[in-house]
This record gives structure tokens, sequence and C-alpha cells, in this order.
């Protein structure tokens, strides 16, 4: 029951790591009523990983409603006609399963983890929720209460998430890509049961779920109990319409602030909006993904070296590229000033960084690192039956196909210099930016 | 619905013990399907060893380990790893300081290469110190007013006053100023030393190049010298309530109380109840009568927390500034409640089926796998312990989880500590 808010909080990069090609033998398939099947096996422990994904997120919240997906993501722990509240946790934990639930801005996902032979159980209960749901008003309060427990937590006593939310509804002008997962504060405090059902007869769809099962399992097991379970959902006839507006040509360069007694460390964030794994073009995805990692993954990274190393003026430097997405989304230059910088000086520097970097960034070495450590990932992620999944679910999940999957270490490979160049010029510019600071109360 | 409850009954994974030529023992997994290996190890010895008026030291070291050793210096070292995509981390808690080595097989060599390098060999040069320093003076400053991270810290100041637990793993600002490379090369002497590592090894490779590269890594160092002496500790301040005054409207809350150590015979009893408590599932008692049906807070839970020389039960959740007191009283009343008439029989059950049964999920990825086991050879419960440890929930009885419960609830006095402005306590 997160909020994948962990999407709006984080510094660090966004996961990169997928199956190489020939990796896992991934299998899919369709049921009858529309719901899409995915299949990783993984043999090594008898465990299995049942995820189901929505192709709904934050992102398809309607308007003046923000957190509804992820307010309805809790409340689908409430209990259906044929199984009260708590009784589907009771059972998972009887069985010895773990179980979460998460939303980000394109999709909401449910999952356990349990024994293999618990897979058939998990499938009942799980079917049963996406079309049996009963919200007693009664769970609707305190439900209500926890969420915005949660935005406390998460956003309202931290001064950086505060500015990673005015960040991203400053980069975004029209697109709710702006708007936080978890939704605003005082939207949140409005929202009700009338709300939570509207969205949930409108989303929760076989046509519009993705069954990935990864663990200790075959495809034609997992046919046979989606068949029986899913399988007797009944269809409604087409999936469900997002729909997302564009995002205009940007043309100001933004600076925003946040100032808080609280910070005692400042810190520097500037944002791009650049083309995702949904909108880019040719090979202008792998590229920012690889271009990511050349100025900005790690202590080997340009901007590391330069800033942290040579100069001296930040004690941390680095950059994340944010590709999974189905609109055109961030792309992240971040800088802790070391002791006695401004975070204005700080700012100079980065830009006359950035202004240098397809010059001196992009030599063969540094290219190639960033390719090895990249593929690598994909390797690493194939050793977690729950990554694979993961991979799996959230690229599906925004309409990405197993093949580009397979395919992206072989993408990765191919980017050539003159890829990173291009990209570099056409998207890390002033007017495609909002600049944040985090800083004390002067 | 009654769903037939099953378990897996056999050793999640098999696990070997070897002994390499020079003597270096290691738990070994070995299993091919994914073509990477994962190294965990941990040498006992940790920042409760840190100098008296210099905690930090030994978290200082565990950064500094990988900027720079033999002949390449930081940025050399790091430009190794990196090309190579190797992973390898330290970390430095209370009692021990610790590492992970994640690599592709056919990176091997160096890898290990790279991690006997940074063991046996770090340079500890001037630059990287400074700019280590710097970086965790940045940690700690953007961490100052953070609730979570200042209830924590208030919550070992009150807990263990005076002693080696109460002060914090990260020093403070003041003290990691001080610290110098004597202070780091001294840690690293007392640390690093044969007969004090536990290393467990999962993936890609057979016992005999194992064993031939653990050798080059580990068969090399100095003999231990005796560390210092940490002296038992038990919780302080039980019934005591702090207030770490913070502006945020919601307060984070800190509780706990005496505790039992993983090598205790009793532990197993405390920890099936303490899952029954505040366990990390949603059918957990805190969860469900702070969360559910309260709405007072998103996180709830307890833990057993065991170190060398000191056992707690400490519990952990956030609540808006008007409700803080009814949290608080929600809480007591549920702990007083178990130890009062105990668990139900199902309940009990229900624990016990959980505990057995999700003990596998634990084992689905080398990394897990190898950090389990270094933590179980750590403690010396012995490697049959992932064997036995199934049996031992299951044969839980209400008497265990009464002798339990007086010892992790006991008289329900609790130390608590809050950092925000909570209103009407």
């Amino acid at each position: 029951m997160d909020a994948a808010a962990k999407l709006e909080l984080r510094t660090d990069a966004p996961s990169k790591g997928r199956a190489e090609g020939g990796g896992p033998e991934v299998s899919s398939f369709a049921l009858d009523n529309g719901l899409d099947v995915v299949v990783i096996p993984d043999h090594r422990v008898p465990v299995a990983t049942h995820m189901v994904w929505y192709r709904n997120g934050s992102a398809d919240d309607p308007l003046g409603q923000s957190g509804i997906a992820h307010f309805l993501e809790h409340l689908m722990f409430k209990g259906t006609e044929k199984h009260p509240a708590g009784e589907f946790s009771k059972i998972v934990s009887a069985l010895g399963g773990q179980e979460n639930a998460f939303t980000s801005f394109d999709y909401t996902a449910y999952f356990q983890r349990t024994a293999r032979e618990n897979l058939k159980t998990m499938m009942e209960f799980e079917a049963d929720r996406m079309s049996n749901l009963v919200l007693d008003e009664s769970v609707i309060g305190p439900e209500r209460d926890v969420v915005l427990e949660e935005r406390r937590m998460r956003v309202e006593t931290d001064p950086a998430s505060q500015l990673s939310e005015a960040m991203a509804a400053s980069l975004f002008l029209h697109h709710p890509y702006g708007i936080p997962i978890i939704g605003w504060m005082h939207e949140i405090e409005k929202l009700d049961r009338t709300h939570a059902l509207d969205y949930y007869n409108r989303f929760y769809t076989p046509e519009n779920a993705i069954l990935v099962v990864a663990g200790d399992v075959t495809v034609d097991d997992v046919r046979r109990l989606a068949d029986d379970t899913y399988g007797r959902v009944a269809p409604r006839g087409a999936r469900p319409v997002r729909f997302r507006p564009r995002e205009p040509e940007p043309v100001a360069a933004r600076h925003i602030t946040v100032s808080d007694p609280k910070v005692e460390q400042p810190t520097l964030q500037r944002l791009y909006l650049v083309p995702s794994a949904g909108t880019a073009e040719g090979r202008d995805c792998f590229s920012l993904d690889l271009l990511a990692e050349v100025i900005g993954g790690g202590p080997t990274s340009y901007l590391y070296r330069k800033l942290v190393l040579e100069r001296g003026l930040a004690v941390n430097a680095g950059a994340w590229y944010m590709a999974s997405a189905m609109e055109e989304t961030r792309f992240c230059v971040y800088a802790v000033p070391a002791q006695g910088v401004s975070l204005e000086q700080l700012e100079a520097a980065v830009d006359e960084t950035l202004k240098h970097a397809v010059a001196e960034a992009l030599d063969f070495d540094a290219i190639e690192r960033a390719k090895t450590r990249l593929v690598a990932e994909s390797i690493y992620s194939t050793d977690s039956q729950s990554s694979l999944a993961r991979i799996y679910g959230s690229a599906l999940a925004i309409g990405e196909t197993i093949e580009d999957v397979r395919r992206w270490p072989i993408e990765i490979e191919a980017v050539l210099k003159d890829d990173l160049a291009s990209v570099a010029e056409r998207f890390l510019l002033p007017r495609r930016s909002v600049t944040g600071y985090l800083k004390p109360v002067a | 619905m009654t769903a037939s409850v099953e378990t897996i009954s056999a050793s999640p994974t098999k696990v070997t013990a070897l002994t390499t030529p020079a003597g270096v023992e290691v738990w070994h997994v070995e299993s091919d399907v994914v073509p990477l290996i994962a190294v965990a190890f941990t040498f006992e010895g940790g920042s409760a060893h840190d100098p008296v008026n210099k905690p930090g030291v030994a978290q200082m070291l565990s950064r500094l380990l990988d900027e720079g050793a033999g002949e390449y210096d930081s940025d050399a070292f790091q430009e190794r790893l990196a090309a190579h995509a190797i992973e390898l981390s330290f970390n430095a808690g209370n009692d021990a300081l610790g590492g992970s080595l994640k690599t592709l097989v056919k990176h091997a060599d160096e890898a290990f290469e790279l991690l006997r390098l940074a063991l046996m060999e770090p340079r500890f040069d001037q630059e990287a110190i400074e700019r280590v320093r710097a970086q965790s003076i940045a940690g700690l400053r953007y961490q100052q007013n953070d609730p979570g991270v200042m209830a924590t810290r208030r919550f070992f100041e009150e807990g263990f006053p005076g002693h080696p637990y109460g002060r914090p793993t990260g020093g403070t600002i003041e003290s990691v100023t001080a610290i110098t490379r004597d202070d780091l090369i001294a840690m690293h002497r007392a640390i690093i030393a044969r007969g004090r590592v536990k290393i467990a090894v999962v993936g890609a490779i057979d016992a005999e190049r194992l064993t031939h590269l653990l050798d080059k890594v580990f068969g090399d160092l100095p003999e231990a010298k005796p560390l210092t002496i940490i002296e038992p500790a038990v919780l302080q301040n039980r019934g005591e309530r702090f207030i770490v005054d913070l502006d945020v409207p919601q307060s984070v809350i800190r509780f706990g109380t005496t505790g039992i150590a993983w090598r205790d015979p009793d532990f197993v009893p405390a920890y099936v109840l303490n899952h029954i408590l505040g366990g990390g599932a949603f059918t957990s008692r805190l969860f469900q009568e702070v969360r559910e049906k309260r709405g007072l807070a998103y996180s709830v839970g307890s833990s057993l927390v065991s170190y060398r020389a000191a056992a707690m039960t400490w519990g952990y959740t956030a609540t808006k500034n008007e409700r803080v007191g009814e949290c608080l009283d929600v809480i007591t009343d549920e702990m007083l409640a178990l130890k009062g008439k105990g668990p139900s029989d199902d309940e009990l059950q229900k624990a016990k089926d959980y505990l057995v049964g999700s003990y596998a999920l634990g084992f689905d990825t080398s990394t897990k796998i190898a950090h389990t086991l270094v933590q179980i050879a750590f403690e010396g419960l012995g490697i049959d312990y992932i064997a036995r440890r199934n049996s031992l929930v299951k044969a839980v009885t209400q008497d265990d989880i009464r002798q339990a419960a007086d010892r992790i609830i006991g008289d329900g006095k609790l130390l608590t500590v809050i950092a925000g402005r909570p209103t009407g306590l």
C-alpha cells in the first residue's frame, strides 16, 4: 500500500535493469476477456511472484480529484462481497506470503509473493477484487486519514519533497505528470466513496489489466489457472480510454526556490523536459539513458569528476533519466554544493560543465564504461524474479512490448557518440528546464 | 473461505562450509542459473569501537575503503570497478564493518583483486579523506532536521546514555570534522584482521575456484588484536517520554523496551510474538489498531533489535501532532493486552504459519542469500540454522509466548521519543 511516490522523492536513478536479449524465456498470451498475461520462469526456489498491473495511474486522475488512483489502491484492500475486509491479507499472511501495492503516474499494481502452490489462491482473490469491490462508507474516513498521514510523512515534513513537487508542477505546464502521485493535500481531503467507485468502475477491467507471474511456474499452469480465475471476469468490450494532454513546446527557463528553516544543507536540482520510452523517436530514448549514465552515473561520471573531483565545488553531483513513461518525461541533473559555495555559483558551474559536455564527456572509454554498466544491470536484474516481474509489468503498462524489453541492451550497445551529442544538444536546453534551489531561510 | 496451508518444509537453499588452504572459512551456495557472483562479508568491530569522543570513525572508514587502494588513486579505483560493472560497497554498524561485492562471472578475477586491494591496501589519501569528510558532513546537515532521523538519534541517546550504542554511528559534524588519517588507519588495523571475518558467496562459481580467489583476498590478513570490550547494556529511561521540538505537522514516534538477542535460546518465541504485535504483515495488531481501525498513521510496526551487547524491542510510527496522545495510548494498550491475555491459539498458529511459509521468500536472489548467510554466521547460529529455523518456529507454544512476553513487553513501560510538535499530551 505505498504510493510509488518514491518516483517523486528519489534523487537516484530509476531502475534501468532489463533482461538481456536471450535472458529468461518470457511468454505472453491473452485471455478471451482481453486480460494480458506474461510468464517469467525462474526455477531456483519454489516461490512465485504474482502481480496484476492496471493501465491507469495518477496521470489519469480526473481534474480536481488528484490522488484518487492512489486512494483507490488503498481501498482495494477493503474486501468484496465474497471476502470481507482483511480476509485476503489474512490468507496471504497465513500462507506465508507477502503482499503490497503501488501507484505510479502511468499504472497501479498489486502483488503477492508466496510459495508456488498458493498461486491459484492468489489468483482467485485478485480476480475477485477486479470486479467485486465493496466499499462500505465506514472504511472511507479512516483510510483517507491514512493517506493524509502518508502525505504528511512523505511531503509535509520534508522540504526536499516539497521542492520536488514544486519542480514537477513547474516543469509540466499542462500534463498531469506535474501533479503528485499521492495527490494535493486539499484534494485528498475531499475524496469520497463516489469518486473511488466511479474510478474503479472505469478502470478495473480485464481489458485494462496485465497479469505477470514470475517464478517456479510453467506457462501451461499459469494459463490453466488464469483461465479458471481471471477468465471468469466479464469483459467490458473495450479497454478504457486514457486521455492525456500533450505538453506544449517549452519556451521559458524557470527557477524556483524552497526556503525552509529546517534546511541546513542546500541542494541544486535541474529538470529537463525530454522524450520518454513512449514518445521518443529513433534512438533518442536509449541515447538519453546512456547520456545520463555518462554524464551523471556515479563517481566516474563527467559531472562528478568535474564538479567534485576537479573543481571541488560540489560534494556530490549526478544525473538520471526517467525513461519509463508514456509521455514526455524528466531528465534530472543534481549537485550538492561544497561548504562555502553558493547555489548560484554551483548553478553557473553546472551550466558551464554541461556546455562542454558534448566536447569533453563523450570519449570512447566513458561511453564503453557506461554501456558495460547498463548492460550488466540488466543481467543483474535477472537474479531477482520480483525485479523481472516489475520490469516487464511496467513496460507493458506503458505500451511497450516484451520484445522492446528484450532488445534494450542491444539498443544501448548500438548508441553512437553522435547520438549522445544529438540528444544533449536538442534537449538539455535552458528553455526546456526548471532549476530548483533548496535552501535555508535567509 | 478456508485455504489449505501448505509450506515449504525443505531447507530453502543448499549451503556448504568450505575452508581454504590458508584457513579462510566461507559458506558457499553454488548456482549457475545467472552468470553472477554475490559476496557478503562482515568483520567483527564497528561504530561501538569508535574512539570515545570521535563517533563516526568506523563509518568513515567504510566509506574510504573504495576511495583508492594499492597503486590506484580514488578515481582510478572507481574507474576499474565501473569499467567491469563490479559493484563493491562497505558499511559500518554498531558491531561490525560489512560489505558486499557483486560481479559478472567473467570479471571475477578483477572483482576479487579489487576487493583485496580495498581491504588490504587502502591508501587513505588526504584528498580522498577530505572529500569523504565533506560528503559525510553534508549528509549530516541534510538530515539535521529530519524528524525520523532526529527521533532515532535521541532514542539511542536516551536509551543507552554513556554507552557506545548511545552515540550516532555516523558521528556528529564536530566529531567527523575532527577525525584524522591516523584514526582511520588505527580503526582499519583493529577491524580488518584474520579470524574476525564471516564470508558467504553465492553464484556461478565452483568450490575450487572460489577457495583460490578467497585465499588471495583474505589469506594474508594480519592477526587480530583484541578489540575494546563493549559492556553489556540494558535500555534505559523506560517509562520516560522525550520530545524533540520541530515545526512539522506530523510527529515521528519511536518507542522501545527491553528485548531478546538473536543468539538467546528464547529468541524464536519472542520473534513470533513480535510478529503478532507489530511485524511486517498487514495483519499485525499495531497495524490493525493504529492504521486500519483508526487511520492514525501510514506506517506502524515493531521489531526486535539484537546487538552484540544489548537487545531491545522497538517500534515506529508517525501521526499528526493532534493525535499523538491517542496513538501512544493505543500502542501501550495493545502491548499490555497482548501480554495480559496473550494471542489466541488461532492467532499464534497463523503467525507461525506466516513465518514458516515466508522464510523461503528471503532466498530468491543471490545477494539476499549471501547477506542472510553472513548474518547467521556472524550471530554464531551455525550452518544448519536455515534448515532448523522453521522447526524452531513450529515448536513455539503459548507457554513460550508467555515467557517471551515477560521479556519483550514486561511491565509495558516504554522509552518514547517524539519528534514534532505534539499537542495535548
